[in-house]
């Protein structure tokens, strides 16, 4: 990937961003944010790719704990923003009580 | 493992393939995540983007340690998936602060490892791998610490003289450290010294910023976090983390300043003020007595309301009080009075908060207004009914020049023929301000726990039939 293609991909990446939540309610903050952070989780590929190519104790070591934080980030974000995101219904007819806690 | 049927070339033409379908299925997944109709579906969009691109990163050639990546994946996977699943929906935002914590330690990680290794040679990426690595640590640390304050670990906020002149020092020599390490002045011992300044700048920036302004910290460690992210995918040229990373970035940029402007806060004030937690000396005279009041008779003037509006507040999530609420608000719509829930974007821990935590009690969200949508209707409205809230209904914030909350945005509660507080004691709120609204002539105090407090109201209204 050349510097100026890496360039013009940030470029669209960034607007795309921009547009894709700038009309969100305030009812989506917190579970939007929590759906950002999940997405970012794709820093679990670049991790695995790292630790794949380490070689030395301190490469792999590193390494480790980066695909283990980087799982954290993608599972725990997927769990708690699907958590919140199932709760939100219209009133059709939702009793009271759903959900023990 | 694939090179037994692709050719390398092949296999990378394959995985690049599946990077580009993850990336549309992320734009896809967060597009349908702003609306509340399609919210559910876009975290199964985006989950199955993430999938994907996990699954074909097994197939990269030339990979090796699959046990330590498996064992990693698996370990970490684990832990979160149980911490997430039992998390109560009031601690969301430290979960969510530490979830992306470790996005950024892990994206410092990717820069550590190229960076110790020291085959990377342009500047280029050299200079992304330092920024990326910065970022992601600044990341890590501060979120370790938002974590901390919203969950009570940490329960002072450091302030101190001169903190904002050592922490732009800490910040400089950081990026001195960098430009020596883009220079080719490599060597293990620069990259160290790089990711614990790093580090520290993340935990000493983060230290003083109270809790009240934690959630406008958080959204922004987020987006820094998908920079950083997008970033270290430069490095990689890593196509899915670019857009991934960049997306999240703008996104988290956009949503951090939405909740600052929601909060009234600038960004600048919430991180070099450090206001937020012990807000001041109560200011401004308050004149008038707390006037009490029974539940049975809270319930009389419910029952036979035209329109009730309820302004919840974090006091009674911390009380776990809004399911008995709900059950209430359900009494009182069979009896044919117009209930609507008041929601102020500080209501919860962070915009958006109170909002989820009514959901999970069964509140429908057409019956969940923003500040703007209900504030006129208050003029009309037969009893407000304010639930463990407090600085969200001081109409000091209008009045009061001197007050710490002066030109904040407030629900005007105050406008209705009636409001009643619900409220576990005397003290202050949040922001250790006293509201003047509990001191109006038409405001009476149901004093007692918010759980308590509903179960009676039910009673009451139940007693009318």
């Amino acid at each position: 990937m050349t510097g100026m293609v890496a360039l013009y991909i940030f470029m669209l990446a960034a607007f795309t961003g921009y547009e894709v939540i700038s009309r969100v309610p305030v009812i989506l903050h917190t579970p939007l944010m929590s759906g950002s952070n999940f997405v970012h989780g794709i820093v679990l590929v670049g991790a695995m790719v790292a630790l794949g190519a380490a070689h030395t104790p301190l490469e792999k070591a590193i390494g480790f704990v980066g695909v283990l934080l980087a799982a954290g980030n993608a599972v725990g974000g997927y769990v708690v923003t699907e958590r919140m995101l199932e709760m939100f219904k219209s009133s059709g007819r939702g009793g009271p009580g759903k959900g023990s806690r | 493992m694939a090179s037994a049927w692709l050719s390398p070339s092949q296999a990378m033409l394959a995985i690049d393939a599946s990077y580009f379908v993850t990336a549309v299925l992320f734009i896809v997944g967060l597009k349908r995540m702003s609306s509340p109709v399609t919210a559910r579906s876009g975290i199964l969009w985006a989950g199955a983007g993430m999938a994907v691109a996990t699954a074909v990163t097994f197939f990269f050639p030339g990979m090796t340690n699959y046990g330590l990546i498996g064992a990693a994946i698996l370990i970490g996977g684990v832990l979160a998936a149980v911490s997430g699943k039992r998390v109560a929906m009031t601690n969301m935002p430290q979960m969510i602060a530490l979830y992306n914590g470790m996005g950024g330690g892990a994206a410092a990680a990717i820069a550590a490892v190229e960076l110790y290794r020291g085959e990377t040679h342009s500047y280029g990426a050299l200079a992304l791998a330092v920024g990326g690595g910065i970022i992601g640590a600044v990341s890590f640390g501060g979120s370790v610490i938002a974590w901390g304050k919203l969950e009570g670990v940490i329960t002072r906020s450091l302030r101190f003289a001169g903190q904002q002149i050592i922490n732009l020092l800490i910040l400089v020599a950081a990026l001195v450290v960098g430009g020596l390490i883009i220079a080719g002045q490599g060597g293990a011992g620069l990259v160290t010294a790089l990711f614990v300044l790093s580090l520290l700048l993340g935990v000493t920036m983060t230290l003083p910023i109270g809790g009240a302004d934690m959630p406008v910290v958080i959204s922004l460690y987020n987006a820094l976090t998908g920079l950083a992210v997008g970033f270290e995918g430069f490095v990689l040229g890593n196509a899915a983390m670019i857009i991934a990373g960049t997306v999240v970035g703008s996104a988290g940029t956009l949503l951090t300043q939405l909740m600052a402007r929601a909060m009234n806060r600038s960004l600048g004030n919430v991180l070099f003020s450090g206001f937020g937690d012990t807000g001041g000396e109560a200011t401004g005279t308050v004149s008038g007595s707390l006037k009490p009041i029974e539940a049975s008779d809270v319930g009389v003037m419910l029952a036979f309301a035209q329109k009730v509006i309820v302004v919840p507040g974090y006091g009674m999530a911390v009380a776990q009080a809004q399911h008995k609420i709900w059950e209430l608000c359900q009494l009182l719509i069979d009896r044919g009075v117009t209930v609507r829930f008041a929601i102020h974007p500080v209501a919860g821990r962070m915009p958006g908060h109170m909002n989820v935590l009514l959901a999970e009690a069964g509140v429908p969200y057409d019956l969940i207004a923003d500040l703007e949508e209900i504030n006129a209707e208050f003029d009309t409205a037969d009893v407000a009914l304010i639930i463990g809230a407090n600085d969200v209904v001081n109409p000091s914030a209008r009045t009061d020049k001197s007050s710490p909350i002066y030109g904040m945005p407030i629900l005007n509660a105050d406008r209705a023929k009636n409001v009643i507080v619900i409220k576990r004691g005397k003290g202050a709120g949040f922001s250790g301000i006293e509201n003047a609204l509990f001191y109006l002539d038409n405001t009476r105090m149901l004093y007692g726990d918010a759980q308590k407090a509903g179960a009676e109201l039910i009673q009451a209204v139940k007693a009318i039939g």
